[in-house]
């Protein structure tokens, strides 16, 4: 069913009985060309762009809980492209621009939002640090603009801009950035796979990856072995677990980032802004509550929950920014679990198996380069080599030194 | 997460500073590459027991290996780090 405006027009008019589910609950089948484990952003749009781009849909998407209840549905919803070092910035933009018309592709509402994302500085060392990768981003195709206090100013009155430690000086601009519902991400994604013969496969957890004279023939999983000769791992959070499965070790430490709502407010912020001097980002979403969050716990973690010392730190960036957050009760809050890579940058790559992708290391970027990271990751997949945007992601960097880090911490996975 | 500090006691875990796995070791006079890239960049990324390093800088200022459960947050035990790295602590 191709939702239009004649479609709701139709529905409303005969009460609303006639809508089908968005994709079918699909029962495994023995063998697939390809199986995507994990039903998250990534693997959903990886499975899309298989069957969209290669003409792969004997595809099977295999998620151990319900599609979207991992990451996907677990951030702070932003998109941009402000990155830095070449590998991620052609990379990023190309997301940013898949994202521009993801709703058309998909026909399905995500709700792409390009209210723009506010870099704030509060010294002139950041300020010339931030003109160094607005021309980086000018570079490569992408927005950026640099504002002075008064155009910040005038976009955000409330910022507490005479901060005694943290004075806003100005900020780094980019228009095209925002933010997308990311539930419906997880689910337009999912019902468009579906709409190409892709089969998604919830309550389906693998639990081993058979592996015959180093070539994949399919996944152990609670409801009985599937075959495929491609299989690709998009569970970031448990890479690691699941990649231990076929051998393979990765640089990879997986650590809780925790995130947070208000209670409903009034139209109040209407860009995404970011604290300089901290690590702290907020918008407000349709419904009203202000979503945001800071930096991740700092230890290893799986439990999707984090301890309170990282909630009052946020808490404390967030109204050294904007005071008024004070008088605003949070509604809710809540952990995912990140696969921080060691220099901060993700992988898409093959392996030295045969017909094992991997999908990982997203750190807590993961959401933004949802459509490129699928595109590339389908790619990959089906021409067994990367593409040129996805060719500085290798597992292989490491041992190389064709790092990619961005913030220039080095191999400390709790700083990126 | 609380940790029961072998010098201080029992503190909320804003006292202290993760750096992260204890279980890592210099690979001394190796000059294999690929010791020294698994030493520097790949980890265990255990699902369940882990032991790492804390440092306690809101307390007596040592470093500590912590046990715990990265499922859960349960902390089973924490040692001074040169006890773990001198005697070869089985934690």
């Amino acid at each position: 069913m191709r939702y239009s405006i004649f479609s709701l027009i139709k529905e409303a008019v005969r009460g609303n009985g006639g809508w089908k589910p968005a994709w079918r609950d699909a029962q495994p089948k023995a063998e697939y060309d390809a199986i995507i484990v994990g039903g998250g952003g990534h693997g959903l749009s990886t499975a899309y762009y298989l069957a969209k781009e290669h003409g792969i849909t004997n595809v099977a998407v295999l998620e151990k809980n319900t599609i979207g209840s991992g990451n996907v549905g677990r951030n702070t919803t932003i998109i941009r492209s402000n990155y830095l070092l070449p590998g991620n910035t052609a990379f990023y933009e190309f997301s940013l621009k898949l994202w521009e018309g993801l709703e058309q592709d998909i026909n399905y509402n995500a709700m792409v939002s390009q209210r723009g994302v506010l870099n704030l500085y509060h010294s002139d060392a950041q300020r010339d640090a931030y003109v160094r990768r607005g021309n980086a981003m000018h570079m490569n195709g992408a927005d950026a603009e640099l504002l002075d206090r008064d155009a910040i100013r005038a976009m955000a009155p409330y910022l507490d801009f005479d901060n005694a430690r943290f004075p806003i000086k100005g900020g780094l601009l980019q228009r095209r950035g925002g933010s997308v519902r990311h539930d419906a991400v997880a689910w337009g994604y999912a019902r468009a796979a579906d709409t190409r013969g892709v089969d998604i496969i919830q309550h389906c957890e693998v639990t081993g990856i058979r592996i015959e004279n180093g070539q994949v023939r399919g996944v152990e999983t609670n409801r009985g072995f599937i075959g495929a000769r491609k299989i690709g791992l998009a569970a970031a959070g448990n890479s690691s677990r699941v990649a231990a499965m076929a051998g393979i070790r990765l640089p990879i430490e997986s650590h809780v980032l925790q995130a947070f709502v208000s209670e409903g407010v009034k139209p109040l912020i209407d860009t995404v802004i970011t604290f300089g001097a901290g690590h702290f980002y907020i918008s407000q979403s349709d419904k009203g509550g202000l979503v945001f969050g800071g930096d991740i716990d700092g230890y290893n973690s799986y439990a999707q929950r984090g301890s309170l010392a990282t909630v009052e730190n946020v808490m404390e960036e967030g109204i050294a920014m904007i005071p008024m957050l004070g008088r605003i009760r949070v509604l809710r809050s809540w952990g995912g679990i990140m696969d921080m890579s060691m220099d901060g940058s993700p992988i898409i790559t093959t392996t030295h198996i045969d017909g094992l992708y991997l999908n990982c290391g997203w750190c807590y970027g993961g959401f933004k380069a949802t459509p490129a990271s699928g595109w590339c990751f389908a790619h990959t997949i089906a021409r067994n080599e990367p593409h040129a945007l996805n060719s500085a992601f290798r597992l292989d960097r490491f041992a190389t030194g064709h790092l990619i880090d961005e913030k220039g911490q080095g191999p400390t996975p709790n700083l990126h | 997460m609380r940790i029961v500090c072998p010098h201080c006691g029992e503190r909320p875990v804003e006292e202290f500073t993760a750096l992260g796995a204890a279980d890592v070791r210099r690979p001394e006079g190796s000059t294999a590459m690929q010791d020294w890239i698994d030493y520097v960049y790949f980890r265990e990324n255990a699902f369940g027991t882990h032991r790492e390093l804390f440092y306690h800088g809101g307390g007596c200022r040592q470093w500590l290996v912590v046990e715990r459960d990265t499922r859960s947050h349960a902390v089973v035990r924490a040692v001074p780090a040169r006890h773990f790295h001198s005697a070869k602590v089985k934690a």
